[in-house]
Order: C-alpha cells, then sequence, then structure tokens
C-alpha cells in the first residue's frame, strides 16, 4: 500500500474535495492499483531525457527565442491595444449561482 | 422531404440544397423527427438547439432561392459534443456541475462551422469531462451503440459517434485527449479525425488536459472528415498554441495518388491484448494498401508499453489544475446552504462530479503534491519525451503508420466500467498520438462475426492530415 488514507485525506484536502467514508476507501484502492501499474515507469532511465510539457516544445518553436517567448505561438495579436475584449459585467453576473447586482457573493470566508 | 437522411453527405447536401431538392430546414427537421423516434434509446443528445438551428437553416435557404453562392457546409446537419461551448445553449460536458451552464460565447470551431454553413442541431452526450472510454460516465445517461444496443459505442465522444452512425446527423465534432474521437469512430463504424496538435483553435472547448486536447470532426466519409478539417482548422487569435501555418485544401489533396508512399507497421501494436478479428481485419487493410500500391515498412516504437501509465500522469496532472476552477463562484454548480467558503466550494465539488472525475483529479493531485512531482509527473513528461522520439526516428523512414484503433470492437455496458485500469487500456493505441500531438484518423475495416464495426488507424506526420486523409480515402474507394 503506497497511500494510506492519511495521504487519501491529504490529497482530497488540496483538491477541494470532501469525500464520503465510501468514497475515500474506494479511491484508496484505486489510486493504489493505479500507481501499481504507473510504476513500470521506472524501468525507463530517462536521467538524460529533457522533460515535454507541450508539443509545442518540440514543433514549431523559435528556438531562438527566450523564456515565454519561446512558447509557441504566444503572439497576442487579439491585444493590439493591450486590452482585450472581455464578457459584459451583466453577461458574466447572469451565470453565476448567486450576486448582488454588482459583485458574486460567496459565504463568508474566514472562519472561527 | 427527404427520403432518407442515410444517404446523405456533406456534398450531396450542400448540392441537394443548392439545387433546390431538399431545404436546410427539412432536413434540420428530417433530423429532429428522427432523434425523436430513435434517440430515446441510443441517448446521444443532451440538448437540442431546434431555434438556433432553424434560423441558420432559413438564413441558408434564403442563400439558395437567392442563387447566392453556398458555403461549403451549407444547409449540413451537425452535432457537436457538449465539452464545445455554444452560445445561448446549455454545455454540461456531461456534467452535473455544468448542469445548468448556458454559455455566453462560442467555441471557434462551432462558430467557423456556422460561418461555413452548418446547421447545429444540438449538444451530443459524452463521458464527464471527456473522461471515459465508454461514455458510461455521463452524468446524464449512458450513450448506447446504434448498431449493437448492449454495447457501449465508445468514449468519450461517444454521442458524436452514434448521432452519425445512426444518422441523426450528418456529422458531428468531437473532442480526442487520448482517443476520444478515433476510439468512439472505430466502435460505431464511421470516420474519426484527431488533427494535429495546434492545428484546430481550442478556444471554448472545456478543457480537460491542455497539452493534450484536440477538436475533431466524425463523419459518414473521409471526404467529409477532409471538408470539415478544412472549415474549422488555422490559427485563431483565441488560441495562443494554435498554429499560424496554412491550411492546405485537403479535398483537392485526397485525389493525389498513394503509390510509392511508405507505410510503417509496428509490431508492438500487434502484440498480446489484441483481438484477432481486429488483428486480421486490420492485416487485410494493410494488404488492400499494399495493393494500392503502398510499400509496406516494419517500424519500431519500443516505448508503446509505457504509454498508458505516461498519458494517466499527464492527463490526470492538467485535469486537475483545470478543474480548480469548478468552485461553485461564477457558473458552476454551487451547493445550497453551505455556511463558509471552504464548504461551499467542497460540497459544491463533492455534489457536482461524478466517481471517476474525482478519480482523476485524486490521481493528478497526487502526482502533482510535494515529494511525488519527480517520480510521478516528472518523469511522465520524459517518457513523453522518449514516445514522441520514437515517432520522430519512424516518421524519418515512413510516411505513415497503420495500426488498429483499438484492441477490441464494441464491448458491453457494465463490462468494464468498475475496473478503471481496463477502461484506460482500450486507449491503449490511440493515446500515443495525443502525446506526441501527431494527427490520426480512424475508418472502418470490417466487422466481427457479429457484426461490429472495426477500425483501422492511420497516424501521420506532425501537420500532415493531407497524406493521412489520402491514405484512409483511397483504402475507402477500394474497400
Amino acid at each position: 500500500m503506497k497511500v494510506t488514507d492519511k495521504d487519501v485525506a491529504y490529497v482530497a484536502d488540496l483538491a477541494n474535495l470532501e469525500l464520503t467514508e465510501p468514497e475515500r476507501a474506494g479511491l484508496g484502492r484505486d489510486l493504489n492499483s493505479i500507481l501499481d501499474y504507473v510504476d513500470r515507469l521506472s524501468e525507463l532511465d530517462t536521467s538524460d531525457v529533457p522533460p515535454m510539457a507541450q508539443v509545442s516544445d518540440r514543433y514549431g518553436v523559435d528556438q531562438s527565442k527566450q523564456g515565454s517567448e519561446r512558447f509557441a505561438y504566444a503572439s497576442r495579436e487579439d491585444k493590439p491595444d493591450g486590452l482585450r475584449k472581455s464578457l459584459p459585467h451583466k453577461v458574466a453576473l447572469e451565470i453565476a449561482p448567486d450576486t448582488d447586482g454588482t459583485f458574486f457573493l460567496v459565504p463568508k470566508v474566514i472562519e472561527r | 422531404m427527404p427520403a432518407d437522411l442515410s444517404s446523405f453527405t456533406i456534398e450531396s447536401v450542400r448540392a441537394a440544397v443548392r439545387q433546390r431538392t431538399t431545404t436546410a430546414a427539412q432536413l434540420a427537421e428530417a433530423c429532429y423527427a428522427r432523434i425523436q423516434k430513435e434517440d430515446g434509446q441510443i441517448g446521444a443528445f443532451l440538448t437540442l438547439s431546434r431555434e438556433r438551428a432553424l434560423e441558420q437553416a432559413e438564413r441558408i435557404d434564403r442563400m439558395a432561392a437567392d442563387g447566392q453562392p453556398l458555403p461549403p457546409l451549407a444547409g449540413v446537419p451537425v452535432g457537436i459534443k457538449d465539452v464545445m461551448v455554444t452560445r445561448g445553449v446549455r454545455t454540461t460536458a456531461g456534467s452535473k456541475i455544468l448542469a445548468k451552464y448556458v454559455p455566453p460565447y462560442d467555441c471557434t470551431a462551432v462558430a467557423r462551422l456556422e460561418a461555413g454553413g452548418a446547421i447545429v442541431l444540438g449538444k451530443l452526450n459524452c463521458d464527464e469531462f471527456a473522461m471515459g472510454s465508454s461514455n458510461e460516465n455521463s452524468a446524464f445517461h449512458p450513450v448506447r451503440n446504434p448498431r449493437d444496443l448492449s454495447r457501449v459505442p465508445g468514449g468519450s465522444s461517444g454521442g458524436a459517434a452514434a448521432a452519425v452512425a445512426a444518422d441523426m446527423a450528418v456529422a458531428a465534432l468531437g473532442s480526442d485527449t487520448g482517443g476520444s474521437i478515433r476510439q468512439p469512430a472505430s466502435f460505431c463504424g464511421v470516420v474519426g479525425l484527431m488533427p494535429t496538435y495546434g492545428r484546430v483553435s481550442r478556444y471554448g472547448l472545456i478543457a480537460f488536459a491542455s497539452s493534450l486536447d484536440h477538436i475533431g470532426p466524425l463523419t459518414k466519409t473521409v471526404k467529409d472528415a477532409a471538408i470539415m478539417l478544412r472549415t474549422i482548422a488555422g490559427r485563431d487569435p483565441m488560441d495562443s498554441t494554435s498554429a499560424d501555418l496554412p491550411v492546405p485544401d485537403y479535398v483537392a489533396e485526397l485525389e493525389k495518388p498513394v503509390r510509392g508512399l511508405k507505410l510503417g507497421v509496428a509490431k508492438e501494436y500487434f502484440a498480446e491484448g489484441l483481438d484477432d478479428e481486429v488483428r486480421h481485419a486490420v492485416e487485410a487493410a494493410i494488404d488492400q494498401l499494399k495493393k494500392l500500391g503502398c510499400e509496406i515498412v516494419p517500424v519500431s516504437l519500443p516505448h508503446t508499453p509505457y504509454a498508458i501509465p505516461t498519458y494517466y500522469l499527464v492527463a490526470t496532472a492538467e485535469a486537475s489544475s483545470n478543474l480548480a476552477r469548478y468552485d461553485g463562484v461564477r457558473y458552476s454548480y454551487r451547493a445550497p446552504g453551505a455556511r463558509t467558503l471552504s464548504e461551499m466550494y467542497r460540497r459544491s465539488r463533492d455534489e457536482g462530479f461524478g466517481t471517476e472525475v474525482k478519480r482523476r483529479i485524486m490521481l493528478g493531485t497526487y502526482a502533482l503534491s510535494a515529494g511525488y512531482y519527480d517520480a510521478y509527473y516528472l518523469k511522465a513528461q520524459k517518457v513523453r519525451t522518449l514516445l514522441t522520439q520514437d515517432f520522430e526516428a519512424a516518421f524519418g523512414k515512413v510516411d505513415a503508420i497503420v495500426t488498429p484503433t483499438s484492441p477490441t470492437a464494441a464491448f458491453r455496458l457494465g463490462e468494464k466500467s468498475n475496473d478503471p485500469l481496463a477502461m484506460y487500456l482500450a486507449d491503449i493505441y490511440t493515446v500515443t498520438a495525443d502525446l506526441a500531438g501527431i494527427p490520426g484518423i480512424s475508418i472502418p475495416c470490417g466487422e466481427t462475426k457479429e457484426k461490429l464495426p472495426i477500425g483501422l488507424q492511420i497516424l501521420g506526420k506532425h501537420f500532415d492530415e493531407a497524406t493521412i486523409l489520402r491514405l484512409a480515402h483511397a483504402y475507402e474507394q477500394a474497400a
């Protein structure tokens, strides 16, 4: 058993999930069986292999550019004046679960 | 009134609308009538957009009546997988957490289809957030395979494949992150094309795993797939990963000869686990391509056995991050009665997400968490490089690679739904193309003894959809 009940609780906490007791038990079992299977990756020596975060790391990128400039196709012609059109305030609020007409409303943030 | 929807392709719809032998409105109504009659038992559609469809149909019919030139998809009734947002039409991603979401904007691919004359009939069922290989993970209801109602249509674009197979739509848009266009196309006996990563804008595609997500067509013919791709492809300023490359005339390219093309066959795709009937059908298809003048070349993709573990680490890590946005604040489901913000987040997500989505969020969060990042996520990213290098080496020798799309034909509902690993292995021949970002197409290549469709997959070089479409077209015409 790699993943203990305590790990499941910790990861659920990170993921903002509460989960019922049966869900936690089931997910713990599933995670262990999936992790056992993915462990076969450790058979491969990857010490000299660069990681690949996305396809455009390898294709279509001008390698002379550095940093965020190197990010494939990162130009933003949708922002000619530095401003991108956003949704009208009213439209954005219309689909929200709760608002006061100006802001999204949420339950209180500070717990005591 | 069109007598038989099954005979219509994109090309013949446009011709019929132009010649006024039918109208776009009549065709749309015929599709709705068929949906009304058939979809109760299949379950392909989640939402119908009748008003939007008929408005667009009238526009096309007016153009036809006025003798104006018609766009390439004029009057073509299409369905859209419910992971692509549609302005004013409910978009759920197959999830309870978006059950009431009516988006305020359109996905670029959908907007381009409509600009190309297509009629959007409605939104198609899928596995929740496109996570699944059988469509059984839909929060609403499963989809049944039109060829055998006791079997799954594949997933996650199960509704899209079933709608086209059952003639409820002439074509559909799906999405593919690990095989979700090609595998259901294979199970339902239709054509499914995953373009190169970056060929089609992802703007308005509800994110599952951003470095792996692709939009592509499901159609009855290869030519229809070529027309659809031509319409939706190309640079979009709203997606910084969309490629700024010219879009070829895929339809014209179809007619080029295939003689002399080199086709790779990788033994790793014919290993243990491949069903005998599927193997025989795919081998026969390869023989057919050889008869058409292609040269068959053995290639090796040695890291293939590591593809599924790599995929399930990369995809779940990205998903855990992408799905953090469903917090119940701005547009998704909010659980009632929570007393604190933290409780509201947790209860909304607990109640809104289904089991498979939670499983993947948990796995992805674990793989990214302190102490495990190097062992899992970083390791998987490195193996992703190796898998991609396998293809780069193979494509140094061949023009395309032919494989089965799926190790088996459609399985039964419930057969794998309690075993996540068995379900993940259904994608064994498709995930590698997503990881490497190369294009792939699945086309029908025969049936099992039980009359279940079998799919042939053709994988191509980066941005070389033209060659795989040409090969698929040549096979389709000869078969």
